[in-house]
């Protein structure tokens, strides 16, 4: 990384380098056995460059000769916008727990281990499923140094487990599934074996909806999948400055229901998400973006706040490209209804785990429709069976505007998402009849 | 690098074992709004090991090849503590061989500034439109060159350029947001990418219009698709299924896609092939070294053949078809679609339309997903269908359908193949993967549509 800086500082004014090195060992399985193992090592550098004003940028995977890098970011830089901003200066950051030195350590016959018990216990619950998934350990090293001086290095273990179960009964196919993931190495098979569980013996009958407008209970799953794409894009900055966002000048205005608060918060121990320091050295910190209804901020990069006359708020996230405005982890914020008591309180209405096609409606309008992937169809205040061949439609604005209750039950999807169950009044349902 | 490979290819306990190497370079444009976002350039190396012990997998991949001797016997060792049975894996004839990119104005040629001007050009066709608030533009060109041995003595170099471009259009008045994207692809052609000012000009005329455009009552419709939503609909209401590795290992998906059943009527006939030449699904080998087919999926209604690699062409006893393919050495390939397409028949659209009282037209495409039961995919653009004719333009739709009844429902195809080649395909984390699909004019009856 010096030497990139030090060519790059004989013709740039001046220049940042980011280098990701992450090795990851995921075990695999397919139809209830162990399928493959592998190893993935990988380095990836990315350089910024200012020259005569304007910003440049090349990236290499792989090993790379630093004046060719050099040279692309300068080939680059003629076209570029202008440099509205300077690269983070150094600094000192806030340690968040993130590093667990077991997991590199774990043993591959222990990863082996836990996904056949978690297999094996699916199995007994539910004879001739079949189930897909892994145990994964790994680590990234993240690096970023600057021709200011700056020069800052973190690294995160990951441990996961995953697992999908697929169920096919006379030409009708079930998908449950679970994923769980930490920093520190997890060796207990209940969490995933249970959720997996719970949905298998609710899907176990098959009960049929009819068209109209009903209330919907989103589990954490269902909120995760169909609405938080708009709201991922409604707060992005860069969304904002381009008048895309509906919610551009609903700064400080109360547009969803009062028993709604989204934070962005990666300063939580041993979650995926959590880092010391954003993409492009800024701290990563925890931003309110909904307090109890209110829209309270927009999230940011450094070129994005530049152009708004904004600072960054440390969501700087690189994707193979250069840095633009992302969530680290979406935090909804929990309420005190157990979900039986939601269910309890339903006369007819549908409760929704998974949608597919959610994110292919008009998401900057808060729009989304989707195909009832799993679901559940509620009738007098029970669960009566599984929904199919059934769409949904609705629009995140006006769902979230009126919420009937906030679950107790909160838990991460992923590791980037932790939410409760909402209970909404009405979503749109299309059946088949 | 021949020597080299295979020397590191001997010497071990395997049933067999591959090593791919990934050589690339690219540049990428994009635009918010009049913004300039990124102009940014990116090389790439990189390889892989795969090893298959007694039907057990190992993999290992890497940037550098200093270890390739330590990495080869990683993956050999990681493939032997899966393997517990026979291996099953299909013979190719091995081969050496070098294909080179084909190419007819080569992305590579045309100097960035020269891509910025076009892209320039379109972008203010569309900011200049009334009521467009803004636009995003994404440009990418990548040229690879992919390296294969095998430990069977087949070797082979091949080189492809993909090209790829996406512009939306989005509309606002009074707190509503609507968008209209066009997406082009191509395989090693440039000049696609450029005279497209008419298509440009009609997204955002098409975003602005959908601000007044009402949304459909959700239902049941008969629905009619443009040949470019109809390739959307083929690839993911049956190409999906048609991917072996989602069957090989199911008793009960084996028992019910079962050579022979018939899936729809006589006039359907579907395709998917990497020898169908001049797309961006096209290649000569696939990433196991099988020689790229033509295969008929469903053939006169009836379910024919299916996508395979080499290990599911052995665990179905049937013949490899070309298809295992991965996006990049940090994956092993897996069953993929290359060029998937519905053959012509006879109908024309006017006749397609006429007798339908009430139905929706869905063009261009959006999405699409599937859970290879059942599939959603989404329109770019829709209209009402009113007494056999096209009306009122409604708000985009989202479609969704069980793939086990939709292709019976599908009654009439039209002579108008046309095949796509804007779009990426996603699977197992490897996405996007560059496909082709396309189709002429179909009508779907009783097809459920997402809505008010």
């Amino acid at each position: 990384m010096d030497e990139i800086l030090a060519i790059a500082s004989k013709s740039a004014e001046s220049a940042e380098v980011f280098r990701v090195t992450s090795s990851r060992t995921p075990v695999q399985f397919e139809a209830n056995r162990l399928k493959q193992i592998l190893t993935k090592e990988s380095t990836a550098t990315a350089l910024r460059i200012v020259k005569n004003g304007r910003m440049g940028f090349a990236q290499a995977s792989g090993r790379i000769n630093a004046a060719d890098l050099v040279n692309m970011a300068l080939e680059t830089s003629q076209f570029g916008y202008e440099a509205n901003f300077a690269f983070a200066s150094p600094q000192s950051y806030t340690l968040v727990d993130i590093f667990d030195p077991r997991v590199e350590h774990v043993k591959i016959d222990d990863m082996i281990a836990l996904g056949e018990t978690i297999i094996e216990a699916v199995c007994k619950n539910t004879p001739g499923i079949l189930c897909e998934g892994s145990v994964s350990r790994g680590a990234t090293t993240f690096d970023i140094a600057s021709t200011g001086g700056s020069h800052a290095s973190y690294k995160r273990t990951n441990f996961s487990v995953s697992m999908d179960g697929m169920l096919v009964r006379d030409g009708d196919i079930l998908y449950v599934g679970d994923i769980q993931s930490s920093c520190r190495p997890i060796s207990e098979h209940k969490p995933v074996t249970a959720e997996i569980i719970r949905q298998l013996d609710l899907a176990r009958e098959n009960a049929s909806l009819k068209s109209g407008m009903m209330p919907v209970i989103f589990t954490p799953y269902g909120v995760a999948g169909a609405l938080l794409a708009p709201l991922i894009s409604a707060f992005n900055g860069k969304t904002v400055l381009d008048g895309a966002s509906p919610l551009k000048d609903k700064l400080g205005s109360v547009i969803f229901d009062r028993k709604f608060s989204l934070n962005d918060d990666p300063t939580i121990p041993c979650q995926p998400g959590s880092a010391p320091f954003d993409d492009e050295g800024i701290p990563a910190r925890m931003n309110a973006l909904v307090d109890h209804g209110k829209v309270v901020q927009f999230y940011y990069d450094l070129h994005t706040a530049a152009l708004a006359g904004a600072s960054s708020t440390g969501n700087g996230n690189r994707n193979g490209g250069m840095p633009v405005p992302a969530t680290h982890a979406l935090v909804i914020g929990s309420g005190n209804v157990a979900p039986a008591d939601m269910i309890k309180d339903t006369k007819e209405g549908i409760i929704i785990e998974q949608l597919m096609g959610a994110e292919q409606g008009n998401i900057l309008n808060g729009d989304f429709s989707g195909n009832v992937l799993l679901g559940y169809k509620i009738e007098n205040g029970a669960i009566t069976g599984r929904v199919k061949d059934t769409m949904v439609s609705g629009n995140v604005y006006r769902l979230l505007k009126e919420i009937i209750a906030v679950g107790s039950d909160s838990r991460w999807i992923a590791g980037y998402v932790n939410t409760p169950s909402i209970c909404c009044p009405a979503i749109s349902v299309s059946a088949k009849q | 690098m021949k020597d080299r490979l295979f020397s590191a290819l001997r010497g071990h306990r395997a049933d067999y074992i591959e090593i791919r190497l990934d050589d690339s370079r690219s540049s990428r444009l994009a635009y918010r709004g009049a913004r300039l976002e990124e102009v940014g350039r990116t090389a790439g190396t990189g390889g892989c090991v795969r090893a298959l012990v007694r039907g057990g997998w190992g993999f290992v991949s890497f940037n550098s090849l200093d270890k390739l001797s330590a990495n080869v016997a990683l993956a050999v060792e990681q493939a032997g503590r899966v393997g517990k049975e026979e291996s099953k894996f299909s013979p190719v004839p091995p081969v050496i061989d070098k294909v080179a990119a084909e190419f007819k104005k080569n992305p590579h040629d045309v100097s960035l500034s020269a891509k910025k001007e076009i892209l320039d050009e379109y972008n203010k066709l569309m900011l200049g439109t009334p009521d467009i608030q803004t636009t995003s533009i994404g440009y990418a060109d990548i040229k690879k060159k992919v390296t294969l041995a095998t430990s069977e003595g087949t070797y082979i170099e091949q080189s492809r350029i993909d090209l790829n471009l996406r512009l939306s259009a989005i509309a606002s008045r009074d707190g509503d947001v609507q968008q209209v994207g066009l997406n082009i692809g191509s395989k090693g052609d440039f000049s696609t990418m450029e005279n497209l000012h008419g298509q440009v000009k009609d997204i955002a005329r098409r975003a602005v219009a959908l601000l007044s455009a009402p949304t459909v009552k959700g239902g049941a419709y008969t629905v009619v698709l443009d040949p470019i939503l109809a390739g959307v609909f083929v690839h993911e209401a049956f190409g999906h299924l048609s991917e072996a590795d989602h069957i090989y290992e199911n008793p009960q998906l084996r028992e019910i896609m079962v050579l022979g059943r018939r899936f729809g009527g006589k006039h359907l006939n579907i395709v998917d092939g990497a020898a169908v030449p001049g797309y961006r699904g096209s290649f000569k080998y696939d990433d196991e070294g099988t020689l790229a087919t033509k295969t008929y999926l469903i053939k006169e209604g009836v379910l024919d053949s299916r996508l395979h690699s080499r290990e599911t062409a052995a665990r179905m006893g049937e013949q490899p078809t070309g298809n295992a393919r991965a996006l990049n050495y940090t994956y092993p390939p897996i069953v993929r679609m290359t060029n998937t397409y519905i053959e012509p028949g006879h109908t024309t659209l006017e006749n397609m339309l006429s007798g339908i009282k009430e139905g929706v037209y869905a063009k261009d495409w959006y999405g699409g997903t599937t859970s290879l039961e059942m599939f959603t995919f989404s329109a770019g653009e829709a209209y009402m269908i009113r007494d056999g004719k096209i009306a009122e333009m409604i708000r985009p739709v989202v479609l969704t359908g069980n793939v086990f009844t939709t292709l019976d429902n599908l009654d009439a195809i039209g002579d108008d193949l046309d095949m796509n080649q804007g779009g990426g395909c996603g699977k197992a984390g490897q996405s996007p993967l560059p496909v082709s699909n396309g189709s002429p004019h179909i009508r779907i009856r009783n097809c459920l549509v997402g809505g008010k």
